[in-house]
């Protein structure tokens, strides 16, 4: 399941709702991206998330169900605001359910890498030196790479 | 053809989407953005450097010589930073 939203999410509910009553689940994975308040030396005093409606949720639609289709998922969620967020904020919720582990925690990995590198979303930082737009980063690029060989 | 623009592009060319009527020389994705760095200044300083634009048809990431049709939907932006 994905969801695109400007609203915060309560994590603990979030997950149960995708894993209740599920008892061949053996394992959850969660991962939460949170605004920093810093970045490049400067402060940061809030991030606007911008993203392409309609593209947004067919891209999310299909790296979950590629995830789906790599490892034995029995759940799965992302889900991922917008709008203007400050420091401490949650961004990004990555949830993985398996009856082992592994593939639980190489899928949410997984998730998480192909977010940063194919999901329309840019991010307007506030910072002490004026506002400046996030530049995609070589690193991201390479981490969601890693996946492609296998 | 529906023209959406995000992030520092829509900021630099000034607006978020607009219809254009596509010239017959228009077929491709780098047709489209060579023929949109001649509509002004602020398409040419926005388009300046293609390494860091990226191009969606119909909701889809697509190279330079994807065709375009009079009714997609063409999205420019930068790399994408999600997460």
């Amino acid at each position: 399941m994905i969801r695109v939203q400007r609203e915060d999410f309560d994590v603990g509910a979030e997950i149960a709702q995708v894993t209740d009553g599920r008892h061949e689940i053996g394992g959850i994975v969660s991962f939460v991206g949170v605004v920093r308040d810093a970045a490049g030396g400067d402060r940061i005093g809030a991030m606007t998330l911008e993203h392409y409606p309609g593209m947004t949720e067919k891209k999310l639609d299909e790296i979950e169900a590629e995830a789906r289709r790599r490892w034995k998922l029995d759940a799965s969620l992302i889900i991922h605001r917008y709008g203007r967020l400050e420091p401490g904020a949650r961004i990004v919720l990555v949830v993985t359910a398996s009856s082992h582990r592994q593939a639980a925690f190489e899928a949410c990995e997984f998730l998480v890498d192909w977010l940063k590198t194919k999901a329309p979303f840019w991010k307007l930082e506030e910072t002490s030196a004026g506002p400046r737009w996030v530049e995609a980063h070589a690193g991201d690029d390479e981490a969601a790479k890693r996946w492609v060989a296998e | 053809m529906k023209l959406l623009y995000f992030a520092w592009l829509r900021a630099k060319i000034g607006t978020s989407e607009e219809m254009v009527e596509l010239p017959a020389e228009v077929t491709t994705v780098g047709n489209l953005l060579e023929w949109l760095k001649r509509r002004g200044p602020r398409f040419a300083d926005a388009l300046s450097d293609a390494s860091v634009v990226r191009v969606a048809v119909n909701q889809d990431y697509v190279p330079w010589d994807h065709p375009v049709r009079a009714g997609d939907e063409v999205a420019l932006f930068p790399p994408v930073t999600g997460g």
